[in-house]
Formats: C-alpha cells, structure tokens, sequence
C-alpha cells in the first residue's frame, strides 16, 4: 500500500465538495458520528438524503459566510492505497490556496461541468497545476446526468480541453464522464455510460503509477540537523541528520557539501541509527562523512557528478500570497529547505494572466493571488534547481522580514 | 517500475521525522507535549528514531490534570526511564490554586479547559518556543484545516485567518517574541495509521488500550469509569464490564468503549470494522457543541 496525494480544483458549484463526499462516502470512509451530524445539517433534502457537500465543509467562519477559505485535508483509504485530498477551494480570489494544496499533490482532478464545458476557470486550474507541475492531470466532467449523459457533450469537452492543454506543460491527462450527485464512474462504473470504456476514478486513484514521479537520478540531500551524542561511545559521532530530496545514496558516494563545496566522501548512510546500503527520497536519514569538515542545518550535500545551481541570483515564477503588495526594491527572508537568506526582489519581469497565459509586462507591483516572473539576489548563495527540471528541490518561500508570515511560493528557474 | 518503493507507513514515517528533524533546527527550546496517550507515544517513538544515535534533544512535557488513568502515569515513567529523555510535570492543580480558577462543577467535571492555563504557564516558565503535540487533521473538522507549524500568540489563541500557507515541505518557524508555535508531525495520520504503526513498531502501550474489566457508569451510549473524579448519583447505574479504551486522556472524559480486544492484531481488525469516528465514541466533551474543538482551540488547547 502506497501514498497518493491529490487536490481538487473546479469552480463554485461545479460539484467539487459532493464529489469528495461521495469518494469519501462510497468507500465507507464516512463514520456513524459524522454521518449524523451531516444528516442533521442536511435541511433542504427530503428526510434521509444527505447532503454529500456537507461533510467537506470546515471551521464555523465559514459556515457563518457559506464559503470556504482555505485548504483543508481530507484523508480515505482503500485496501491500495492511501489518499491524502487538499480542498482547495475554487472561489476566484483563492489562487493562494490552490497553489498551496497543488505544492505537494502528486495529481490533480479538474471539474468542469458538463453544462457549461471548458471555462476560463478550467484554463486557470490547468495552468496552476502547469506551474505547480503536478505531474498527472484528472478531468472529470461532471453533472453528466444534467446532459442525459451525453456522448457527444462528452467528447466535445474533452477536444475543447486538449486544444487549451496543447499550450500548457501538461502530460498526463485523463478525462472521465462523472455524476459526482448520481455516483456514475465514480467507484462503479455506470451503465448510464456504456459509451465509456475508460476507468472509474476511484480505480484510477488507485493505479495510477506515481513510483515514477520521484527523482532518484539527481542526489540533494539537505541537511536539518547535525546529531553529536557526545556521549562516551558515540564520542566523535557526527551525523548530519537530513531529508534525501533526490536520487540515491551510498557508502562511497564522492561529495560535495554546497554553498561552500567542499569535497568529501560518504562514510555511512543510516536510517534510524542503522547502516544500511542506501538512502533515497523521500527518505529521511543520516550521513555521515570521511572527513572533519563543517556541515550544518542549510548545507546540501550533491554527489561531485551531478551538482545544483549554487547561486546568489535567481528568477522564479512566484505566487504572491499575502495582502501587502510586492514591489521591486522589497527585502524579504528566502527559505530554500533548511537555509533561510535575506534576499532582495530586484525586479518584476513580468506578470502572468491565469487566465490567458498572456505576459503584462511593466509591472509595477504584484497584488494578493499574482503570478508573477521576478528575479531575486541573496544575501549568500543558495542551492537548487530549477523547479521544471527537479520539483523536490526547486521551490522556496519568501518570508516578511518583521511579521514574519509566509508572503509568496516560489518557483525557482 | 521502481526499485525504490516505500509503504505508506514508511512515508508517513519519513514526513514525521522530517518535522521532527526541523522543529529541533528551527526551535531554541522545543518541547514534546506527553500526554500518555497513544498518538504522543507514537510521536516519541518518531522522535527516537529522528534522532538516532543521540537522544531526543528536547524535554517531553506532561500537563498532569490530577484525573490521569494511574496505568497512564506509570508507563510515561517508564517511557522516560527507557528513552532517557529529559521529563517536565506541571501540575493543573496547582495552576487552579495559584491562579483561583474556578472548576467545573458536575456530573463529569473536567478539567480539560483548565489545561490550557497550566500549558501556557509551562511555556512561559520554561520560554518554550515550539511544542510538538499528537493532533490529527481527521479527528474532527475543526482539525482539518490546522498547519503543521501553527503559529500562536502570547496567549496561545489560534486564529485561522492568521495561519500561514504551508507549500511543499517548507516549514516557516519564524516568528516573533512571546509567541510560539505548535508542531504537528502527525497531522497526515489517520487512527488506523497509528495503530498500524504501533503495531509494526512493537511499540508496548499502557494496559488500559487492551480488553480489562471495569467498573463502569452506564451514561446514555458511553461507558465512563468509576472513578472518585466523576459525581455518581443515586440510581446511576453501574455495571462491570469488559472493555478498553480507543484514547487515553482524563479519566472524567474519556469514555471506554466493550471490546474484547487483547492485542494490537484485534484492536486493528475491531477498528476495521467498528464505524464510529473515536472522537464520537470516546470524547464526551466535544459532544456539547459541534463547534465545541474550535473554541477551545481558540483559547490556547493546542
Ligand atoms: N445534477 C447534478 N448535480 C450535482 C452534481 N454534482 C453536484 N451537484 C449539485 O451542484 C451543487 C453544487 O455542488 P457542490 O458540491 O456544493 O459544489 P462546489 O461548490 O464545487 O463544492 C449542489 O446543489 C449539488 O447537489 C451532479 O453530478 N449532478
């Protein structure tokens, strides 16, 4: 049994909270406690129709507003695998959001309604999800049974979509005819749709290969923490304690501690105060070198043959996330994993629109949901790749210097 | 097909490690909240082996309500015999005296709100600025929303307008005087995960999780232990019966549920089956209001 994380993106009332209920519901991942709370809620159906919307929504800020306003995580599983859901939700304003639930979700499922087919919401979650490179693609058409499940309406959307994708980074994309309300090819597949000869979702959800998704050609180890027990056995012990972001690592390896690059060899790989023979992401593990150098939290360790950008200047595709406003000039803290700089946002090359994929250039400011093109200079070097090339060690954050918050994600190029 | 496969267990596991590994890089003085109960065992056993060969390098800290199943306080004794990490007790009790809070009064009188007080005092005593606690997104709604590093203010509130985003596996731990934050390395794990965990670990468990017979109060659907923390009235009725608990937590709120469950092995396949949320079935106190968790929350309850 493995992992799978995903997020969900449709607009309002495109059904994208009836269809997490009804994946949470058909695989009885719905309890008796909760299951009544729902049906209490359940006003407006007839007795004993529940309201599979409900059982998505969250704090009491939001029921007061009716709306949801951040990303919450809802968590099933089946005897394949485990499935973690960012609900994001799918309200204008929130590009925020959804970047955020997209950072880390290995697939994405893309509502459309069948009604209304490819809309200018359809292109802004493909295009986040582009950005974000996540690296599957789900799009369920949805409401199917307001459309008498119509093979044509079907195919139509599904031609509009891949005309909008063939401009985008997308590689991986299914499409599936679903009544989230109804349950059609949700987990069973339905016989409204003879004509679909595709997967239901759920069995999709629980095939798709995602082993691959996981680099394991390019070694980035970063290091959090450095374990010196000092104790009378363990006397010289020191073991830089670390997130394998990349690749494979062994005893032996050639290494190459970054920013400062110096050379050294690996004298054991262990994993809960074992040697073992290898190490590899997204392990979390200890190595431990050949040679008394100065390692601590911050420093990458990269095999001499396959090295990162080590860099004081970088430009990255960036989502702005908080309500004070970016301008050029802007001094902000850069966390890269475990090193966190001072940098300076020297420029904003240019702004893109979610919408059309257009670049505004002459910006002068980027505003809560931006998306935008900038360059950054650092205050030391930092290491990474470019988020296209190597997702696990090509995002950063930027942090306000006073307040502290978490003001935007970067894509590092 | 990849050679380098992980279980879901193995990849929760290594998530968990991660946080731990960055709550020790981030923090100057981190604590781990021990509370006895089975996700903070789990999460003690994650901060052993993050930190392997050495020892958990910040103290496990106990808020003692004073209303402890006793076999809990034994086996948080033994913990830090066997692991050798360093413990804080700090005791509501006394928090109640110095500060003249007043007590809840009643049938099940808890002292669970009181808590908040007395964990705010230790992380002021003490200048925690991180404290890593057991919670899971899928124990209630409130939850599911909650960060990994959740920021909180002097007076421990959470706001959730205030929360930061959390992208990739970046954990912003900045934050200002007076503040602190409190960690979640567990937030991804759903009861069963835990369990199945526990179990692949052979991690021991207090007795009390396992089949026992015990003289219980019958109120409504839950069984609640007879206990001199609890008011038992005339005509209460009061039965032996054979049962375990899901959730360790005060003996005034904590309900136990019939089981026959004597190993970890039947406590899986019970919970396989068995469809009540653990929250529904063992916490009386969330029951008042079905907005209950979020108050509290709200007031410093981590
Ligand atoms: N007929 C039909 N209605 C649906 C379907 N999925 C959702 N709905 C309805 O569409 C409305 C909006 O759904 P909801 O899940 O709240 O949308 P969200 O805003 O995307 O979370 C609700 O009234 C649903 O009952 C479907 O497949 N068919």
């Amino acid at each position: 049994m493995d992992l799978l994380r995903f997020i969900t993106a449709g607009s309002v009332d495109d059904g994208k909270s009836t269809l997490i209920g009804r994946l949470l519901y058909d695989t009885d991942s719905i309890k008796v406690d909760q299951l009544e709370t729902i049906l209490k809620q359940s006003k407006n159906k007839s007795e004993g129709e529940i309201d599979l919307a409900l059982f998505t929504d969250g704090l009491r800020a939001e029921r007061e507003q009716g709306i949801t306003i951040d990303v919450a995580y809802k968590y099933f599983n089946t005897d394949k695998r485990k499935f973690i859901i960012a609900d994001a939700p799918g309200h204008i304003q929130y590009t925020r959001n959804m970047v955020t639930g997209a950072s880390n979700s290995d697939l994405i499922i893309i509502l459309v309604d069948a009604r209304q087919g490819v809309i200018e919401q359809t292109r802004r979650h493909s295009i986040i999800a582009s950005l974000l490179a996540i690296p599957h693609v789900v799009v369920t058409v949805n409401k199917m049974d307001m459309v008498h499940y119509s093979e044509a309406v079907y195919n139509d959307i599904v031609l509009d979509y891949m005309k909008m994708a063939e401009q985008l980074n997308i590689k991986d994309v299914t499409f599936i005819p679903i009544s989230a309300l109804n349950g059609d090819n949700i987990v069973k597949p339905s016989a409204n749709t003879p004509w679909y000869e595709g997967e239901t979702l759920l069995n999709l959800l629980e095939t798709i290969d995602i082993a691959n998704d996981i680099n394991h050609t390019d070694p980035r180890f970063a290091v959090q923490y450095v374990i010196r027990p000092q104790s009378e056995d363990l006397h010289d012990y020191r073991g830089y304690a670390g997130k394998v972001v990349s690749g494979v690592y062994k005893k032996g390896d050639l290494v190459t501690v970054l920013p400062e690059g110096i050379d050294s060899e690996i004298e054991a790989v262990e994993i809960n105060g074992e040697e073992v023979d290898v190490a590899f992401a997204p392990q979390s593990a200890v190595i431990r070198l050949k040679h008394d150098i100065d390692v601590n939290r911050g420093n990458v360790i990269a095999t001499q043959a396959n090295m990162p950008q080590v860099s004081q200047e970088v430009e990255a595709m960036l989502c702005w996330m908080d309500t004070k406003p970016l301008t050029p000039g802007n001094k902000y803290l850069i966390q890269v994993h475990g090193k966190t700089v001072r940098c300076v946002v020297k420029e904003i090359n240019y702004q893109l629109d979610v919408n059309t994929l257009q670049r505004h250039e002459n910006i002068s400011q980027a505003n809560l949901n931006d998306i935008v093109n900038v360059t950054i200079k650092t205050a030391s070097p930092i290491v990474f790749d470019s988020y296209e090339s190597l997702r696990a060690n090509g995002g950063a954050i930027l942090i306000d210097e006073t307040a502290f918050t978490t003001v935007a994600g970067c894509m590092l190029q | 097909m990849s050679q380098f496969k992980l279980d879901y267990l193995d990849l929760l596991e290594a998530e968990s490690i991660h946080i731990m590994r960055e709550v020790a890089g981030q923090f100057e003085r981190p604590a781990l909240l021990f509370s006895g109960g089975k996700d903070s065992i789990t999460l003690v056993q994650l901060a052993l082996k993050a930190f392997k060969p050495g020892k958990i390098p910040f103290p496990l800290v106990h808020i003692d309500t004073g209303h402890n199943f006793p076999e809990a306080i034994k086996y948080r004794d033994e913990v830090v015999e066997r692991t050798g990490a360093k413990l804080i007790v700090r005791n509501v009790a006394d928090t109640i005296k110095a500060k003249g809070l007043k007590e809840q009064t009643g049938k099940f009188a808890s002292r669970n709100a009181l808590q908040s007080y007395t964990l705010l005092d230790t992380i002021e005593e003490f200048g925690f600025d991180a404290c890593i606690g057991g919670a899971r997104r899928d124990e209630e709604k409130a939850r599911a929303k909650e960060r990994i590093f959740s920021v909180r203010d002097e007076f421990g509130a959470w706001d959730p307008k205030r929360q930061r985003p959390e992208l990739w596996n970046l954990y912003n731990g900045k934050i200002a005087k007076g503040e602190n934050v409190r960690v979640f390395p567990i937030s991804n794990w759903v009861e069963l995960d835990v369990w199945n965990y526990i179990k692949r670990e052979n991690i021991e468990l207090p007795s009390i999780y396992f089949t026992h017979e015990r003289e219980v109060l019958v109120h409504g659907e839950y069984l609640v232990a007879v206990s001199p923390f609890i008011r038992i009235d005339e005509g209460d009725v009061i039965e032996t019966r054979r049962v375990r608990y899901r959730t360790v937590g005060d003996m005034t709120c904590t309900a136990a549920v019939e089981s026959t469950a004597s190993t970890i092995d039947d406590i899986v396949a019970e919970i396989h089956k068995t469809n009540i949320s653990e929250r529904g079935e063992t916490r009386i106190d969330d029951q008042v209001s079905e907005a209950a968790m979020e108050d509290r929350k709200k007031n410093g309850y981590f």
